[in-house]
């Protein structure tokens, strides 16, 4: 038998199926707001969204634009590595896969940045086949800027660092170059169901 | 950046609990394999039921890095799952699990001379005071002000210990503010962080110090964006934000 807390019982949420929460992770009702530094201010109407890099023509949409692509609505669980999932979330925004039609790349990463200057780093594999979107309406509601409005990336399938707030665009590179937090002591990938919170994991 | 490969897990002996509120207490642990760390880091903290069943939190290390004990001071929250046992339960000689130190960026040297702002709410005040040991401990005399903001004077979490670093003559000076009270005799100010506090506290925006600002994220955001208002650079402002939200957006 392995460590015990002496005296631990823990609060056991039965209604929910242990199967959807990935290891070390607990069920919020409520969404937490965690950044690095303060939320930025947006001008919508000098904003743009890019795809840029390894490609033969950049791709750049305004925020009209981009509100008039085909978007899907997607309602999944979201695990943040500060040890929070939130069950059943629903997202509005455009998929990447519409974003990179008619993209003929060599790259096999991506770095997806945004306002702020903040950076995460995905593989071309972990943003393509209809795992990613850009997105800009959470549970009905335009996304609040604490929240990562008017756009953020969405990965759900990793963790929530890598679902960039104030997105800008992607950048697709030969190489992979780790983003802000994976630079920062937390993992490469961050997969929740081999909780790869940090180095080395 | 401290890189020590992958971060195991392992034990701290719980040595000695320091109660600072009447909601928060501070946890001494021995840990023998610990491996260094730099204040505004943290720990994640791992409890073990008999049947298998595990929950996991992160928690501020609030000893600075050449502290002879692992620090961990924790807010008893009513309906929480881990701190009603950290914070009641866990008894001196019990064993803990916890791997660290994790988070690079929100973290404060010392080795520069940047002058030095901590804003703090709450239990927010952890790894600033961290931060404010270890300044202590390497004898810095870099500008240093605290900006730490509780409901009530029973709640300011290290009220003497900041007394006495803040009359050490060190050069650095601690302000308080209260939301939810206001004692007889008391100097500090008493309303939630707003501009005029902050134009009273912070320094003006061509002295580019560096700034960490950590609480609840109702009063990170208010902070931070007061001062961004005031033309501060938003990258020379660090935030940690934890605790509930209350919104569901």
């Amino acid at each position: 038998m392995g460590f015990v807390s002496r005296g631990f019982r823990g609060k056991r949420r039965d209604n929910v199926s242990s199967s959807r929460v990935p290891p070390g992770q607990y069920v919020v009702a409520d969404f937490p707001v965690l950044s690095a530094g303060p939320t930025p201010h947006v001008n919508i109407d000098q904003w743009t969204f890019s795809i840029e890099g390894e490609i033969d023509e950049p791709k750049r949409w305004t925020w009209k634009e981009l509100s008039a692509l085909p978007a899907d609505t997607v309602t999944t669980d979201i695990h943040c590595v500060t040890k929070w999932s939130k069950l059943d979330t629903t997202w509005k925004g455009v998929s990447v896969d519409t974003l990179m039609e008619g993209v003929d790349t060599a790259a096999d990463f991506t770095t997806v940045y945004s306002d702020g200057g903040y950076t995460t780093n995905l593989t071309l594999d972990d943003v393509t086949g209809n795992k990613a979107w850009v997105v800009y309406e959470f549970d009905g509601q335009p996304i609040e800027p604490q929240h990562g409005g008017p756009l953020r990336f969405f990965v759900p399938h990793l963790y929530f660092w890598k679902s960039a707030k104030w997105v800008r665009g992607i950048r697709l590179q030969k190489e992979e170059h780790p983003g802000f937090w994976e630079s920062n002591g937390y993992h490469i990938r961050g997969d929740p169901w081999r909780e790869q919170r940090y180095w080395g994991d | 950046m401290t890189s020590h490969g992958p971060l195991k897990w392992q034990f701290g002996t719980l040595a000695e609990v320091v109660q600072e509120t009447p909601r928060v207490s501070s946890l001494h642990l021995d840990v023998p394999d610990w491996q260094g760390h730099l204040a505004g880091q943290h720990v994640d903290v791992r409890l073990t039921a008999d049947d298998g069943y595990q929950a996991e939190r992160s928690y501020s290390i609030a000893s600075a890095p050449d502290d002879p004990r692992l620090a961990l001071t924790v807010e008893r929250l009513d309906d929480g799952e881990v701190s009603p046992y950290l914070v009641g339960e866990l008894r001196v000689g019990d064993r803990l699990e916890l791997r660290g130190p994790i988070g690079g960026f929100f973290v404060w040297r010392g080795d520069v001379d940047t002058p030095l702002l901590v804003i703090g709410g709450g239990s927010g005040v952890v790894p600033l005071m961290a931060m404010l040991r270890h300044r202590a401990n390497i004898k810095s005399t870099v500008p240093a002000r605290l900006l730490f903001s509780s409901r009530t004077q029973a709640d300011i979490i290290y009220r003497d210990e900041l007394s006495r670093l803040g009359a050490a003559g060190d050069g650095l000076t601690v302000f308080h503010t209260l939301t939810r009270e206001r004692p007889a005799g008391w100097t500090g100010y008493t309303r939630r962080v707003d501009e005029t506090m902050l134009k009273e506290v912070a320094w003006p925006k061509q002295d580019s110090p560096a700034v960490f600002i950590c609480g609840p994220t109702p009063f990170v955001e208010a902070a931070s964006q007061l001062l961004v208002g005031m033309g501060y650079e938003p990258r020379s402002i660090k935030t940690e934000r934890f605790g509930a939200t209350g919104g569901t957006a």
